[in-house]
């Protein structure tokens, strides 16, 4: 580890930290959330929740937080992604581990909705 | 930084790593493995969270789950349904009363708390300087030493109110304001980190879950005082603080927050860690300074006081690790924010080690001031089953009892030296109507005969002629003069012992005489236990074993 020189130093390392903790205080500007029921999993959801972490990863963005939850009922859209921000829940459907990518890069980050994927809104 | 969906926080406290938490962790990171699970949970050890009865414990994070007792076997659920699936195991949940709480804020055992000492147990992991700066660690020393003055230091903490958590309860901003006050080169800050009392653990607790804050606490005194150095003197019986000291040493050291010119200023602060070989008397401030000098653990004279002529003859002084925990906060939030909390004269929190016969027994953080029914009935849970309040100890072997009829007494420095008893360091043990009170008050004489230094002879030869009397009250053969006489000697011992544990001896004693002469003068005059704990004239009894146990 390098010495911290002055408070200025300290501060960013602060920043910088402070967003990896953010999972674990239960507060994130954005909520991802996965249906992980069975049929969730039989349509490929896990590989869904990879690529979101990877493609998060890649980018860099901390400020989030991806809960796994079970069905929500409609199986027929499995894989189904929720993305929460800015106090608006949308839900996209058939997510593919592509879409999903195009979704954090969008959605997640960027916050533009990617419409042509919505299967609803809250 | 890597991204992790999960953040399992594993405590890592020593009461959970007793009960089998690292075996718990091995299946857990085996299981991880099976499922491909690596790259997504990040597991973490943290320091303890406090509901020590209910441990090994887990909290699982975005949602903030708390599983209880987590044995090896139920890693392979947790993963499968929780972990991969995102459905909690209900059955490894939080349950009290017939009711289930999913998350940690629901607990009321933890919603009803407040965390100052305790902020960052159970939260960070106590072995990585990053989480610790994360949490706005070290800002307060880098406040202090890059935008306040020496006397702004002394002056906010003076401002606090803060009094000294080993319980005495000296005003900290007073005793570095002696110190800094003193005219001399060499100055030294010491972290009394020498728990004694039976069943207290809130300083190693500390020391094991955030090592840093402590650290951070001393160099910002040693910045007020004008001390270079600083010592931690810590028991020898606790490896795993030690441990986690070392690592925190060397990883402040590394980044430049201790060590010569701390963040580019003039400032230089080391510490080094002594260990000492468990004598309750070196948890005594001049006791403890003879330890650190490699003397024999004996009190000396005051005055003259350490922060005249403490360690080496330098002024010196001496805060306990709760008091220095504080500290950080302080110099951070301002005085205004601390006393927020507690009372007038009791500003702040108090951490207590909640122990013997209630339902949740662990670590509690309150403000001052907080009623003991409220420690014992709202966070505690109240008392097992089919038993009733007795009384509580507070202060170990140097304090006395808290009876039922005292139960809304607030927990303060102010109202407990009224009914006889000490603050002390924050043990709090409870008793129900199965503990003799004679026989608890023999058990925490004979404590302090067993760790008298026999410096004096108030203290070496007073304690022990006390014990001979109650062994013979316990024992059927006592007299009523006896009870005379015990307060007698009682009340010279306290006023003519060298130091603190032989000036507190008597008060197990003398304080369960106020509260409970009634008990005694049934072993006297009946010849009989009213709880059934000591065998009178040989009588054999069950539950003494079990009782025992309790003390």
């Amino acid at each position: 580890m390098d010495k911290i020189k002055s408070i200025e130093e300290l501060r960013k390392l602060r920043e910088q930290a402070q967003a990896f903790l953010k999972t674990r205080q239960g507060e994130a500007k954005v909520k991802v959330y996965i249906s992980m029921g069975t049929v969730g999993i039989a349509a490929g959801a896990r590989d869904v929740l990879l690529a979101i972490l990877d493609e998060l990863q890649k980018r860099n963005f901390t400020d989030v937080q991806i809960i796994e939850r079970g069905s929500m009922g409609l199986d027929v859209e499995e894989p189904v992604v929720a993305v929460e921000r800015d106090g608006i829940r949308v839900y996209y459907g058939h997510v593919t581990p592509e879409m999903a990518r195009e979704i954090v890069a969008s959605h997640v980050i960027n916050g533009q909705i990617v419409s042509d994927w919505v299967i609803a809104k809250e | 930084m890597k991204i992790y969906r999960i953040h399992a926080l594993i405590c890592a406290g020593a009461q959970c790593l007793a009960a089998g938490g690292n075996g718990f962790e091995d299946a857990l990171k085996e299981e991880l493995k099976k499922h491909d699970l690596t790259e997504e949970v990040n597991i973490v050890e943290t320091g303890c969270m406090g509901s020590c009865q209910l441990g090994p414990l887990m909290v699982v994070y975005p949602e903030g789950v708390i599983y209880t007792k987590v044995k090896p076997d139920d890693a392979k659920e947790i993963v499968e349904e929780h972990f991969l699936k995102g459905r909690p195991v209900k059955r490894l949940l939080w349950k009290q009363e017939e009711k289930q709480f999913p998350t940690l804020n629901d607990v009321p055992f933890f919603a009803k708390q407040t965390k100052i000492v305790l902020r960052n147990c159970g939260i960070i992991n106590p072995e990585d300087i990053t989480e610790y700066i994360a949490q706005g660690g070290y800002e307060a020393l880098a406040k202090a030493i890059t935008e306040m003055t020496r006397e702004d230091v002394i002056k906010v903490v003076k401002d606090s109110g803060l009094r000294g958590r080993g319980g005495a309860g000296f005003p900290t901003g007073l005793k570095w304001e002696l110190a800094y006050k003193q005219n001399s080169d060499t100055k030294y800050i010491i972290c009394n980190a020498d728990e004694g009392d039976p069943g207290a653990y809130m300083d190693r607790s500390v020391l094991e879950g955030d090592p840093h804050s402590v650290l951070e606490g001393m160099a910002i005194a040693g910045y007020a005082v004008g001390a270079q150095k600083g010592y931690i003197y810590i028991r020898a019986e606790y490896p795993l603080a030690i441990k986690r000291l070392e690592i925190a040493i060397k990883q402040a050291r590394a980044s430049g927050l201790l060590g010569k010119n701390i963040l580019g200023t003039n400032f230089s602060f080391d510490i080094e860690l002594r260990m000492g070989a468990g004598a309750f008397v070196c948890g005594e401030e001049t006791a403890l300074i003879n330890s650190i000098e490699g003397k024999r653990g004996e009190p000396r004279k005051k005055p003259p006081f350490p922060v005249e002529k403490g360690v080496f003859g330098k002024p010196t002084v001496i805060n306990n690790v709760e008091t220095l925990a504080n500290i950080p906060v302080i110099i951070e939030k301002g005085a205004s924010f601390f006393r927020k909390f507690g009372t007038e004269k009791s500003p702040g929190t108090k951490v207590f080690a909640l122990a013997g016969k209630v339902n949740i027994t662990g670590l509690v953080e309150v403000p001052l001031g907080t009623s003991l029914r409220t420690i014992v009935f709202d966070i505690g849970g109240g008392i097992p089953e089919g038993h009733t309040f007795k009384a509580a100890q507070t202060g170990g072997p140097s304090g006395g009892v808290i009876p039922a009829e005292h139960l809304d007494v607030p927990m303060d420095y102010e109202n407990l030296p009224q009914l006889g008893t000490i603050m002390g360091s924050g043990g709090l043990i409870i008793m129900d109507e199965t503990s003799c009170m004679v026989d608890v008050a023999k058990f925490f004489l004979k404590f302090t005969v067993d760790e008298s230094c026999g410096k004096c002879t108030p203290c070496r030869e007073g304690t022990r002629q006390m014990l001979n009397i109650l062994e013979k009250i316990t024992t059927g053969n006592g007299t009523m003069e006896d009870l005379d006489r015990l307060e007698r000697l009682g009340n010279i011992i306290k006023l003519t012992s060298l130091c603190g544990l032989g000036q507190t001896a008597p008060n197990p004693v003398l304080s369960t005489l106020r509260y409970f002469r009634d008990e005694y003068i049934a072993h006297i005059k009946d010849k009989r236990c009213p709880s059934n704990v000591c065998s009178m004239k040989g009588e054999k009894n069950e539950r003494k074993v079990l009782n025992r146990r309790l003390a």
